[in-house]
């Protein structure tokens, strides 16, 4: 079993790489924004794996915890701050 | 009984990752931000549950997975209304959005801020 999550964890850094072609080619920010979003979703799935691997989940899901409540304060504070009429983008 | 959680928990593995494989590969070729949110949002949030929970199925009944499950509840909430904020504020700030009856569609290329 210690072998398909070790197996998992590699696919799944595969995956996780595929958004950040989107990152750098993204043609809005918003295009940016969405694919760091999708980046930081993932590699929660990601720790918790690699809790798995090390046999130590009791201290891994803290950090994934931790990860995944900063990710999402980061993502609305960004959103907060693009809604207001100061940064609007001209066509 | 240890053999059928460890199946039934790399059956739900395999499914989780190749839902966001799907998302992946959704975020690169949708044509438009706001069929990427599509994307982003739901093939994920369905993909890390199907994962965490066979992660749960594999570790039993502990003090743990009652973690893990608060994992699946909190992506479960923010997840979707994380892509939802965004998706407003691109709305709002005036990011038109790709319609079927436009004549000439833009590429990606051209819409370049």
């Amino acid at each position: 079993m210690e072998q398909f999550f070790l197996y998992s964890a590699v696919v799944l850094t595969i995956i996780i790489a595929v958004p950040l072609i989107r990152v750098v080619k993204g043609p809005t920010l918003y295009d940016r924004l969405l694919a760091t979003n999708a980046i930081a979703t993932k590699t929660i799935v990601l720790i918790c794996l690699i809790g798995f691997l090390f046999g130590r989940i009791d201290m891994f899901i803290d950090i994934t915890l931790a990860y995944a409540i900063l990710g999402f304060i980061g993502a609305m504070i960004i959103a907060k701050f693009l809604e207001s009429p100061k940064t609007r983008i001209e066509e | 009984m240890s053999e059928i959680q460890t199946i039934v928990s790399i059956i739900f593995i395999v499914a989780g990752i190749l839902l966001m494989f799907a998302g992946s590969v959704g975020i690169l070729r949708l044509p438009d931000f706001y069929a990427r949110t599509h994307s982003v949002s739901k093939s994920d949030t369905i993909g890390i549950i199907f994962v965490i929970f066979g992660l749960i199925i594999y570790e039993g009944f502990t003090h743990s997975s009652l973690k893990l499950f608060l994992i699946i509840m909190f992506v479960v909430l923010s997840n979707p209304i994380g892509s939802h904020a965004l998706g407003k504020a691109a709305l709002k700030s005036g990011l038109k959005p790709l319609l079927h009856h436009d004549k000439n569609l833009k590429k990606d290329e051209e819409v370049q801020q």
